[in-house]
């Protein structure tokens, strides 16, 4: 039985994100307690000198000109193709925008298990464990990993990237792209980066963040009162944003922004694992929210179990507002 | 041709979740079930395409909770022509994603649409999303945290959200399978009235199905996050708990 580990490394015009390194540092640990490897999948067109620096035992390289914008297709077939060649024990995929669309696609059709949202993967009296966040990130769930193959998707920011010591990979495998690259049925045609913003909230010291309890739009003056009596900028959860209250600048988390704030005061969001994702490491977190089991109090420093506006106003009558 | 939409029901998390004696599933009994939010933006978008193009769309679900009724009834009034249910011997269970897939892939091949939406993901798809399993199963080109469609000759273009507001444009051959993160508008909403009115006057197709082995998702047990005991509660008036915020930042030279 094949014990070694292959991870689907993200890159993004040449550049590897930091999930990746996540990824490979919980699969040499992981690898390490078996004696096995790890092999890195580098997928992309003219990024040899990007797989030199992945710090995987194997760095396995395709090179394809449907490879260089991400394509979904096209990275699921190589993936598959990989899978099936090498044979790993676990494959491991970022749970990230682009590793959504190859996790589930490939598992499916490699006929393996599939366990997303993995936050932890671990040995517990000799079985190897992946836990899932599931419901909001109201509930875990823990699940078996036997011997057989499997497909993990891992949350980005579960793990740290300091674990993937940058040791120069042993070795680079440069492998023949699948003959359905050739024909494939999905183009990507572009890709954009946003517009400078007004405000740059990954710059922010102190941030007053506010998600659906505001109820809104025009409860949004509230926030910006205190924000200002604060010398606070604005940010949001997703649902503002798509509702078109605040602009995608002001949005943190997964799809968002990362910010690392010394205050961040978070009003009425819930904490949804994509909203924590862009938030967990500010210095100070203080959250008020009606829900005493809303995960957002896992990370908060301090919680406030009350109405977000009984506490806004009495903030802002201190503030002199 | 048809967009077809594929809406499910899942447990409201803004609730209180019990998980159930057995340690493996929710209490079932205790659960408020609401329409996946992401499925909300999906049926928004499909909308979004009629408009502009003309094409029916027909919802689908799979009736694992019984009440799936009011949610294609609520898409009827909001728009859709059909309305198709799947029913068997699976009310109160839940279904891992590959289930749900294997029993909506014959049918969403019957329908033979243009376009399939779903939601990009549901708070209890332990193993992984819907529309790239779908897309597997069918063997259709599929992507995910899709936020805007334009419907070509043959094509569908896609703007597919990365992270930080970075976008990627992509073109798939149609048929194929979406996963939406956000519609171009917010869902709209649908008085309570016209949806009675969709009650009456229109019919739920029914379509009987074998309850799939190996339907649960595989898992040893369920449990609550451990509070990570960081959060110091505040509590009091909200005046004491304002007075008490204050402080701490003025101790840290925050204010
Ligand atoms: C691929 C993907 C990417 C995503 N990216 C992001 C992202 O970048 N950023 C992001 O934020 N989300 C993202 N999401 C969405 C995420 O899953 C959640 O849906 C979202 O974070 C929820 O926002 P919320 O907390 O404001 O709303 P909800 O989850 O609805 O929470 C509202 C909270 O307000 C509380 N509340 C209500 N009224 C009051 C009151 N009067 N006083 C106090 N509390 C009150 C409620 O108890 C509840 O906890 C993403 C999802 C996907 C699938």
């Amino acid at each position: 039985m094949a014990e070694h580990i292959l991870v689907l490394a993200e890159q993004l015009e040449g550049q590897l994100t930091d999930v990746t390194l996540e990824l490979i540092g919980v699969a040499r640990r992981l690898a390490a307690s078996r004696g096995s490897g790890v092999d890195a999948l580098v997928l992309g067109d003219g990024v040899s000198s990007l797989a030199a620096t992945v710090p995987a035992d194997r760095t396995l390289l395709m090179e394809h000109p449907a490879l260089r914008l991400f394509n979904p297709e096209a990275a699921q077939r190589a993936l598959e193709a990989v899978a099936r060649e090498t044979s790993p024990w676990l494959v491991l995929v970022p749970n990230t925008s682009l590793g959504m669309d190859v996790a589930a696609a490939v598992a499916t059709r490699l006929g393996w298990p599939l366990v997303a949202y993995c936050q932890a993967i671990e040995e517990r009296d000799g079985q190897l464990v992946a836990t899932s966040q599931l419901f909001g990130g109201k509930i875990l769930a823990d699940c078996p990993v036997g011997t057989d193959h499997a497909v993990l998707s891992v949350l980005a920011g579960a793990f740290s990237s300091e674990a993937a010591a940058p040791e120069p990979p042993a070795r680079i495998e440069r492998l023949t792209p699948p003959a359905e690259l050739d024909a494939l049925r999905v183009r990507a045609t572009g890709l954009e980066r946003p517009e400078a913003a007004d405000v740059d909230i990954t710059r922010a010291e102190k941030i007053v963040a506010v998600g659906r309890g505001i109820e809104s739009k025009d409860n949004l003056e509230l926030a910006e009162e205190l924000a200002e009596g604060l010398g606070a900028v604005v940010a949001a959860s997703r649902p503002l944003v798509d509702a078109g209250w605040l602009p995608r600048s002001r949005q943190v988390g997964k799809s968002g922004l990362k910010v690392k704030p010394r205050l961040y005061l978070a009003l009425g969001i819930s904490g949804a694992p994509e909203h924590l994702e862009g938030m967990r490491d500010a210095e100070l977190i203080i959250a008020v929210n009606k829900d005493p089991k809303a995960p957002i109090f896992d990370v908060a420093h301090y919680g406030v179990v009350a109405d977000l506006f009984d506490v806004a106003e009495a903030l802002q009558e201190r503030l002199g507002g | 041709m048809t967009l077809a939409v594929i809406l499910k029901q899942v447990p409201d998390v803004v609730e209180e979740l019990a998980i159930a004696p057995s340690g493996t599933d929710l209490d079932r009994d205790s659960v408020s079930y609401v329409v996946n939010e992401f499925d909300e933006h999906a049926l928004e978008e499909a909308l979004l395409l009629r408009e502009a193009t003309g094409e029916d769309v027909v919802v689908v679900g799979v009736d694992t909770t019984g009440e799936l009724d009011q949610a294609l009834y609520t898409a009827l009034a909001k728009g859709a022509q059909r309305a198709v249910k799947l029913v068997g011997d699976f009310e109160g269970s839940w279904l891992s994603t590959r289930a749900l897939a294997g029993l909506l892939a014959p049918v969403i091949r019957e329908l033979s649409p243009r376009l399939v939406l779903t939601g990009v993901q549901a708070p209890d798809d332990l193993d992984g999303q819907l529309a790239p399993t779908l897309g597997a199963l069918l063997d259709w080109p599929h992507t995910g945290v899709v936020v805007g469609t334009e419907l070509a000759d043959g094509v569908v273009r896609v703007r597919k959200e990365l992270w930080g507001g970075i976008m990627l444009d992509l073109e798939l051959a149609t048929p194929a399978v979406l996963g939406i993160q956000a519609a171009r508008a917010t869902p709209r909403y649908v008085p309570v009235g016209r949806v009675r009115q969709a009650m009456r006057e229109s019919t739920i197709e029914e379509v009987e199905v074998e309850t799939p082995v190996e339907s649960a998702p595989k898992l040893s047990r369920l449990r609550a996050p451990e509070a990570a005991g960081r959060a110091e509660m505040l509590t009091g008036s909200p005046s004491d708990v304002a007075e008490r915020i204050l402080e701490i930042l003025r101790a840290r030279g925050l204010y």
